[in-house]
């Protein structure tokens, strides 16, 4: 499962984040900001027109990121 | 006496401007770094040791692997390669103390630098309310390098860090082996350092975000401040600026009495004083705008506009970081561009300096109004609309769509590279009063210094064109039809009668340089009016409706809309982005745009036989 798919109020563990295209700056600064491995996530908003960008929960901070990013998130133990 | 360099590091929201603020004062200097538009605060401080330091306020970063501009000079300046910045002798990295696990890791890549190091441990009253307790020996130990607490908000709150600062510099903490994995560190430092309780401090943010980031109730209070803000900016700003303006009228009078009559008391009344009036006028604006979007950005907010607005910018292929200045841009594009800081993407930034000035601006009104009373029947549309209305609205529409138009055309030219939103949304926190107030006043000092000596130099310029030469004795007509702006009028005919102006407009345009709205006053005095300002549009009414053709008065509707002669929009472009490129391509486009829809306008309306004389 990916970030992208997952419900509002949802949360999950991190598995890995993937790179889209070589050397992805995108995924490269998503691991930078601690969207490492084993780092439990949820999703506490979502934005009004489309359900697009979301904002989520990871540690303790918020991002908001939006869905084509997050795509690049895999998540284990969704709940 | 020997100086100590030291730079300020740490990422964004992590409180560090407010520790600038409280350590250097007012002794800041506020100018971009050489070559790029980031914005390069350094300020001065003499520790309770007599020490003299000289500190950096690097731009916030969250890695040192740099996405941005902003980050590109951290790392740089840091790493001591930045030309024209000397290597920093000290880094002091601060760290918000409730978000370590975060600001630890950026700390943990900043050590690799091998620079002496002190940790700024900062907000550590909130961390203490959310019952985080931080062994500041330890950590000190863990990561090899001094540790003290702050609370930037707070008087006093940096005397840790000034004791600090007058201890020999400490030597450079001990560097990981390349490639090791600052998070598991970070991880492992704070398992031995720091015991926090089970998350209970983030439920207010939890609470607020709850109501802030509601698909429906979000909206609601964001369009609810947006409207306050607007209004502030647009009908609260006015009263003052009527008082500017009335003010350099009356001291201009007052001069005027002084001095003999001749040249010289035109140049410094209507050259100079008009001049330096047409720049202060904004300051009301500048002020009111600026003071809420400080408000706004230091309370948090801001980020969580942009989450909100984001989708709708998407459309036009920026993000919602540009709704506020382009908002502002309503006012006047002049605080409208100077918003367009708050973008931390440089390409989001070009592009909503380049279509600010097509959102219809206050100084565009006076011109309408007058046009569209002369020329557009006063009529009920379906009971309900009045004409004269939905004219209005179509024109403020025109901009808006061409400003979508015009987005969209630049996105087009570059859609290899994603641009992502990717934006924290940092704590809320109650704005501090002395930032505000720093921030307000250095955004004056820019506005007044900057862009204020361009626009009375051209003010100075555009005066003496339409003065000199002076009519010969006994010459019949308007004194400016003698002057160089009068021939340069005409000859601009030549140009400008495929779109269907006369040479009376043509004339007007060239004062209407210093301000869009002075082309109402400039056209009474091109007619003889002789009228002053207030009564020159009343005057003109009817001589318009008897002079022009309705395909004239439309045409020059059309023109105003991208109107692209306004000297204080172009200083403000040249003063943002350090490039008379952008100032040339924004002039550029606008004069195209105008031309070719005038040009259309003209025509269609000679086609429909609107074309001639009334």
């Amino acid at each position: 499962m990916r970030l992208n798919e997952l419900k509002l109020g949802g949360s999950a563990i991190i598995d890995h984040v993937e790179d889209h295209t070589a050397g992805d700056p995108v995924a490269e600064r998503l691991r930078a900001l601690g969207f490492v491995p084993g780092e439990p996530i949820r999703i506490v908003a979502v934005g009004p027109i489309g359900a697009d960008p979301i904002a989520v929960g990871i540690g303790f901070t918020r991002f908001a990121l939006r869905r084509a990013e997050a795509s690049r998130v895999l998540l284990r133990d969704a709940a | 006496m020997s100086v100590l360099n030291a730079a300020l590091v740490g990422n964004p929201n992590c409180g560090k401007t407010a520790l600038f603020n409280l350590l250097t004062g007012s002794r800041q200097k506020v100018a971009n770094y050489a070559g790029v538009t980031v914005e390069r605060k350094v300020g001065r401080l003499t520790t309770p040791g007599g020490l003299a330091v000289r500190l950096l306020d690097l731009p916030g970063a969250y890695s040192l692997v740099a996405t941005s501009p902003d980050e590109a000079v951290t790392r740089d300046v840091c790493a001591g390669t930045y030309r024209g910045e000397p290597a920093p002798e000290l880094l002091v990295c601060v760290l918000d103390a409730t978000n370590l696990r975060l600001h630890l890791r950026f700390a943990l890549e900043v050590r690799q630098m091998g620079r002496p190091m002190i940790l700024v441990l900062n907000m550590i009253d909130a961390a203490k309310r959310q019952g985080i307790a931080i062994d500041v020996p330890r950590l000190a130990a863990e990561f090899g390098a001094p540790v003290v607490t702050a609370v930037g908000i707070r008087r006093n709150g940096g005397q840790d860090l000034l004791r600090a600062l007058d201890l020999p510099p400490p030597p450079p903490p001990p560097a990981m082996p390349a490639g090791s994995d600052f998070h598991a560190e970070a991880r492992r430092i704070l398992a031995d350092c720091v015991a926090r309780p089970s998350r209970l401090g983030v439920a207010l943010e939890e609470r607020l975000d709850r109501w802030f980031l509601h698909p429906v109730w979000g909206m609601v209070i964001l369009f609810a401040l947006m409207f306050v803000m607007f209004q502030a900016v647009f009908s609260w700003a006015q009263p003052v600026m009527d008082l500017l303006d009335a003010g350099t009228a009356a001291l201009g009078q007052a001069v005027g009495t002084v001095l003999p009559d001749g040249p010289l008391r035109s140049l410094i009344v209507d050259g100079v004083i008009a001049g330096a009036g047409s720049v202060v006028v904004f300051l009301p604006q500048i002020l009111i705008l600026f003071l809420w979007i400080l408000a706004l950005e230091e309370s948090g907010y801001l980020p969580r506009a942009a989450f909100l607005l984001d989708r709708i910018m998407a459309t036009a292929g920026l993000s919602g970081r540009s709704f506020i200045p382009l908002l502002s841009s309503f006012a006047c594009a002049v605080p409208g561009i100077m918003a367009t800081r708050t973008i931390q993407n440089p390409r989001d930034r070009m592009i909503t300096i380049l279509i600010a000035p097509l959102m219809t601006c206050s100084a565009r009104l006076p011109v309408y109004t007058l046009l569209i009373a002369a020329f557009v029947p006063e009529r009920r549309i379906g009971g309900l609309f009045n004409l004269h209305g939905l004219v209005l609205f179509a024109l403020y529409l025109a901009g808006i769509l061409s400003a979508l138009l015009v987005a969209r055309v630049l996105k087009n030219r570059d859609r290899q590279e994603e641009h992502p939103l990717l934006l924290e949304l940092p704590a809320y926190r109650l704005p501090n009063l002395r930032d505000l107030a720093l921030g307000l006043k250095q955004r004056a000092v820019i506005f007044l210094s900057r862009v204020g000596t361009i626009i009375v130099t051209v003010s100075v310029l555009l005066w003496a064109l339409a003065s000199f030469p002076a009519p010969p004795a006994g010459a019949a007509g308007p004194a400016i039809e003698w002057s160089l702006a009068g021939r340069i009028g005409h000859w601009m005919l030549h140009v400008m009668a495929p779109i269907g102006f006369n040479w009376q407009i043509c004339v007007s345009l060239i004062p209407g340089l210093a301000a869009r709205e002075v082309a109402v006053s400039a056209l009474a005095t091109v007619y003889s009016l002789g009228a002053t300002d207030s009564d020159a549009a009343r005057q003109l009414q009817p001589l318009l409706s008897a002079h022009w053709s309705l395909g004239t008065a439309l045409s020059l509707l059309t023109w105003y809309i991208f109107a692209p002669q306004c000297f204080s929009t172009l200083a403000v472009i040249r003063r943002e982005t350090g490039s008379w490129r952008m100032v040339g391509i924004t002039a550029g486009y606008l004069f195209a745009m105008a031309y070719g829809a005038a040009f259309i306008v003209w025509h269609i309306s000679l086609l429909l036989g609107w074309g001639g004389s009334p």
